[in-house]
């Protein structure tokens, strides 16, 4: 049962490296995009996992005079980057368009033999 | 019992993400992407961070989808070439997760109240929101106000990434780029999507609102409002054709809303300066400095809340122009 406390910490580093995984191994940047976003959303997961606070609620005043809040930094840094996230990962969308059009392939190993030529 | 619903989504996830990198149909991909945000969103919930589930769900699941989507129109469905290196991969890949998960075993348990992330200067915002700003919302408190230096550099920084994606792929406001209506009717012609849209659009357009100006209350503020009111519009635009989403909301007004967001927010912490006060500083901006707190949220929030919506609208339309 103790250890049942990690097991949110362990699902972090598995989605975090499947994640990078798929920045290192796969060859097409649309894949490489979607790791990237499993990547942050696991840094997502562990911020928001440290948050927590046993028998705590959101932290928003209710009234209640005993109420116990999880921690509300973790949240606040994770709120705004959610957004930057999606912003900065419709940039890379953008560049992979504009690489498509001047290429005709998104797959890394044919973008390089054009390259070459 | 809860903890026991965390863990089953949380197994659920990582299966998804194991599908993800597993699968070589990218539509397929970004379809098991949606429902891993909301699977990510629906565990947030379960760890008390509301704000951030709203906005998970909303980003996440929503808007990312679609923006997934619309580049993936525009390139192929198909993945082409198989990995690299495999085995190298992920040998590295493995050995850094078996790393990860052994440097766990120091960290607190979770929910742990001694947790050094709870001891440390968590409590005093918990103790002090209520003097110095006194809206029930913590989160927003700490968004807007205390940090709300940082605020306006994530601001920016979607701000600069719209910016940047209307370099990439243009931002059809040339003349002769309006859509055709050949290829842009949208969902028009089908009956169900038509009516169940337009049953939903005002009511998300209703919740966004209420979102934006019920942020320091309950969960919400800017960054959500701006992502649910775009998911209605996006969800227009499907329905009834871009043609007709630009026409309700053109873009030069998106490219206004998209300038106007970070000039508020910047306005409002130059007017704490002129009124004497420090910049970002709300205190200044009314009678006594609790209410000028919340006149500045309120502002700020509104600068948040459009930066939002039209960066992410204006990209939405970037990617849409582009199949044209």
């Amino acid at each position: 049962m103790e250890l049942l406390g990690l097991y949110h910490y362990w699902v972090f580093a598995i989605l975090l490296m499947t994640g990078f995984y798929a920045v290192v191994a796969k060859l097409n940047l649309f894949k490489k995009l979607i790791g990237l976003s499993l990547f942050q959303a696991a840094v997502f997961l562990l911020y928001i996992t440290m948050s927590k606070v046993d028998g705590g609620t959101a932290p928003i005043f209710s009234g209640a005079a005993d109420a116990v809040f999880s921690n509300p930094l973790p949240q606040v840094l994770i709120l705004t980057a959610i957004v930057v996230g999606i912003s900065t990962t419709a940039l890379g969308l953008g560049i992979v368009v504009r690489i498509k059009e001047e290429y005709g392939s998104i797959e890394e190993d044919e973008i390089q033999e054009i390259d070459r030529r | 019992m809860i903890v026991m619903f965390g863990i089953f989504l949380l197994t659920l996830l990582v299966i998804t993400a194991i599908a993800i990198v597993r699968t070589s149909n990218l539509f397929v991909a970004v379809m098991l992407m949606g429902i891993a945000s909301l699977l990510i969103a629906a565990n947030f919930f379960i760890l008390d961070a509301a704000d951030v589930a709203l906005t998970e769900a909303a980003v996440g699941a929503g808007i990312s989808t679609v923006l997934f989507l619309s580049a993936l129109a525009l390139t192929s469905a198909q993945e082409r070439s198989k990995s690299s290196r495999r085995l190298l991969s992920f040998t590295v890949v493995a050995v850094a997760a078996l790393v990860l998960i052994y440097a766990t075993f120091d960290k607190p348990r979770l929910g742990d109240p001694q947790a050094p992330a709870h001891t440390h200067v968590a409590p005093w915002y918990l103790e002090n929101t209520p003097t110095y700003i006194d809206i029930p919302n913590v989160v927003t408190a700490v968004l807007g106000s205390f940090r709300g230096y940082d605020t306006l550099g994530e601001v920016f920084v979607v701000f600069t990434a719209g910016i940047g994606v209307l370099f990439l792929l243009g931002s059809g406001t040339a003349p002769g780029s309006l859509p055709r209506e050949t290829r842009n009717e949208g969902l028009r012609h089908y009956l169900i999507p038509r009516v169940v849209g337009r049953l939903l659009i005002p009511f998300i357009l209703l919740f966004g609102l209420y979102v934006q100006f019920h942020g320091e209350y309950g969960p919400g503020g800017g960054f959500q409002a701006g992502a649910i009111v775009t998911a209605a519009i996006i969800l227009y635009a499907l329905i009834e054709g871009e043609r007709r989403a630009l026409a309700a909301l053109p873009q030069r007004w998106l490219l206004g809303l998209m300038a106007a967001g970070p000039l508020i927010y910047g306005a409002v912490g130059i007017a704490g300066i002129v009124l004497g006060g420090n910049f970002l500083d709300y205190s200044p901006l009314a009678s006594d400095p609790v209410s000028g707190q919340h006149l500045g949220i309120l502002l700020i929030e509104i600068g948040v809340g459009i930066t939002v919506t039209g960066v992410l609208l204006s990209i939405f339309h970037a990617f849409a122009a582009r199949g044209r």
